[in-house]
């Protein structure tokens, strides 16, 4: 009888720590999905703002053709990766945060531009939304971290296993486009 | 935490035993009283903190750059919700967060240091604040706030009953016999009543000082870059002037003690905030990288103890690098001078001002009561439609 209670009070134990693990493992892998979908919003935010800029620069910079046009360019090979996998999109974003770069490089040759309020306001949203992508890539990758460290640590490996949980991709910037590009700082 | 609750049952139970009899009721009174005041602090504690402080809550537009570095931080926090940001007219650099939860939280800034720091030191100070609202530090001292009231109180109310008691001619020794024993209970409760508000207050700065060094150690996490952090805390140490609007309850809200005079001696146990020369020196000592690991490497290095600041759980493996400075790289911020005329535009307008800016350059501040339907410039006479 005593071998019974046991054996039941064993398998309870274990069913808890079962359903433990898991919860935070469904926990983790929302916490990536929501990184993730914050990364999305930023990085539209910067498609969006893109033609904007070029609209806005392109009366002052008669010189500036090449860089305008590898911005854009840029701007919608991004766009139709958008839907592509974290390692992928991590290239093309990479590029296009480097064009930008290049680009509000040579503003500072055009004094009547840094003087147009249209513009400052403009620079300040790409600015501030290049942090926030580099901030939210930030936060996705220690998500990630996180995630992916209890798929592969004993015992949740072990439960991740059974119920399918499958380790989640970094964000990863080329590290050679990120010394190209200093104003950008993707750490 | 643990130990200004466990004064304050101590307290409630020798004073039930001296005045009742029975420890348990006032065990019962002591909880009671600080139940009560922690549903105040609770539901309006945030309001009441923005109301005292004069902030004003301000949108986007009013300031771009200010909402976009919250929301940065808010982002590199993961934090879900956006917290609200206020701005308190006020020339001294102070700044707080408030709201029970993360989900309600607000920041607040006073107009002086939003116009002295630079967009780095900006985000460091933010972190800081938003890393307050994050690890639950404005909970945490809210309670810690009231539990600390609650003793005071108890133990100001005691020693007023027990005086007067005293004089009407020892009702205690007559009821129950008196006795060695009801002694050792009246010198216990007298030792507590002197004793326990002192203590908690102790227990009650140290809490504040170690959730100061985790909000600097989160900040530099978040932004990776002590350094704006560091060189934001250097402008606020500089500055002498308090803040009209803080008091003494609010003070651990606050990025620095408010109430803080020149030549704080280091390590004073009677301080909300650990010294502002000691905060620059860990941020600036954290050469290896922008982890809470970095930053508790650096903490043990200044005091020579075994012991780190930050909790064994909050520690993640994994190395972090640090990140350049915005302004190293690009020289296109706005300069002081600039900062302060987007600060005093924002008050402006926030009081009901129109600002119009006249072709030859000057801004014509129009208030809210101005009737007539044109304005004309006093510097060139141009006419302006209000």
């Amino acid at each position: 009888m005593i071998a019974v209670y046991i054996i039941v009070g064993i398998v309870v134990v274990l069913l808890i720590v079962f359903a433990v693990i898991y919860n935070r493992l469904v926990r983790l892998r929302n916490q990536v999905k929501n990184a993730w979908a914050q990364i999305d919003v930023q990085l539209k935010r910067r498609y969006d703002l893109i033609p904007n800029l070029v609209e806005t620069v392109k009366g002052y910079m008669k010189h500036e053709r090449e860089t305008l046009e590898a911005v854009t360019k840029a701007r919608n090979l991004a766009q139709q990766l958008s839907s592509s996998g974290a390692g992928a999109r991590a290239k093309v974003e990479g590029e296009l945060s480097s064009a930008l770069a290049r680009l509000l490089a040579v503003v500072e040759r055009y004094p009547d531009l840094k003087a147009n309020q249209n513009f400052l306001a403009l620079q300040e949203e790409l600015t501030s939304t290049e942090n926030k992508i580099s901030f939210s890539r930030q936060f996705y990758n220690d998500s990630v971290l996180r995630y992916n460290n209890q798929t592969q640590m004993f015992p949740s490996n072990v439960v991740a296993g059974v119920t399918g949980f499958k380790a989640s991709e970094f964000f990863e910037v080329p590290q050679a486009e990120e010394r190209k590009a200093p104003t950008v700082s993707f750490t | 935490m643990a130990g200004m609750g466990l004064l304050l049952l101590l307290i409630g139970y020798f004073l039930g035993l001296y005045f009742f009899d029975s420890g348990i009721g006032g065990l019962l009174i002591a909880l009671a009283v600080w139940a009560v005041m922690n549903l105040v602090a609770f539901f309006r504690g945030d309001n009441i903190l923005l109301a005292l402080s004069r902030a004003r809550k301000i949108s986007r537009d009013d300031h771009p750059r200010l909402y976009n570095v919250v929301e940065e931080m808010k982002i590199a926090s993961g934090l879900e919700k956006m917290p609200d940001i206020y701005i308190i007219d006020d020339p001294a650099l102070n700044a707080f967060a408030t709201g029970r939860d993360p989900n309600r939280a607000a920041v607040a800034i006073t107009s002086g240091l939003l116009q002295k720091l630079s967009r780095d030191e900006l985000q460091g100070v933010i972190g800081h604040e938003i890393a307050h609202i994050k690890n639950r530090d404005v909970l945490l001292m809210a309670i810690s706030a009231v539990l600390l009231g609650t003793i005071v109180i108890l133990a100001w109310y005691a020693t007023r009953i027990m005086f007067f008691s005293g004089m009407a001619g020892g009702r205690r020794s007559s009821s129950s016999g008196g006795g060695s024993g009801q002694i050792i209970i009246l010198v216990v409760a007298i030792v507590l009543i002197v004793l326990a508000p002192i203590m908690a207050q102790l227990i009650y700065f140290a809490v504040s000082r170690k959730r100061e060094y985790l909000a600097d150690a989160s900040s530099a996490l978040y932004t990776r870059y002590p350094e704006g952090l560091a060189s934001a805390l250097e402008k606020l140490g500089a500055s002498t002037s308090q803040l009209k609007s803080a008091n003494k309850a609010t003070a651990p809200m606050y990025i620095i003690n408010p109430f803080r005079k020149k030549g704080m001696s280091a390590s004073n146990l009677t301080s909300t905030h650990p010294p502002i020369s000691e905060r620059i020196h860990i941020l600036r000592s954290m050469a290896g990288g922008a982890s809470f690991a970095d930053y508790d490497q650096a903490y043990q290095q200044l005091h020579k103890m075994g012991r780190g600041i930050v909790p064994a759980s909050a520690m993640t493996t994994g190395a972090i690098g640090l990140r350049a400075a915005v302004s190293e790289v690009t020289e296109k911020e706005p300069d002081e001078i600039q900062r302060a005329r987007e600060t005093s535009d924002l008050l402006w307008r926030r009081s009901g001002y129109k600002t119009i800016t006249c072709d030859c350059g000057a801004k014509l501040r129009v208030p809210p009561r101005f009737k007539a339907s044109s304005i004309s410039c006093p510097h060139c006479g141009r006419v302006h439609q209000a």
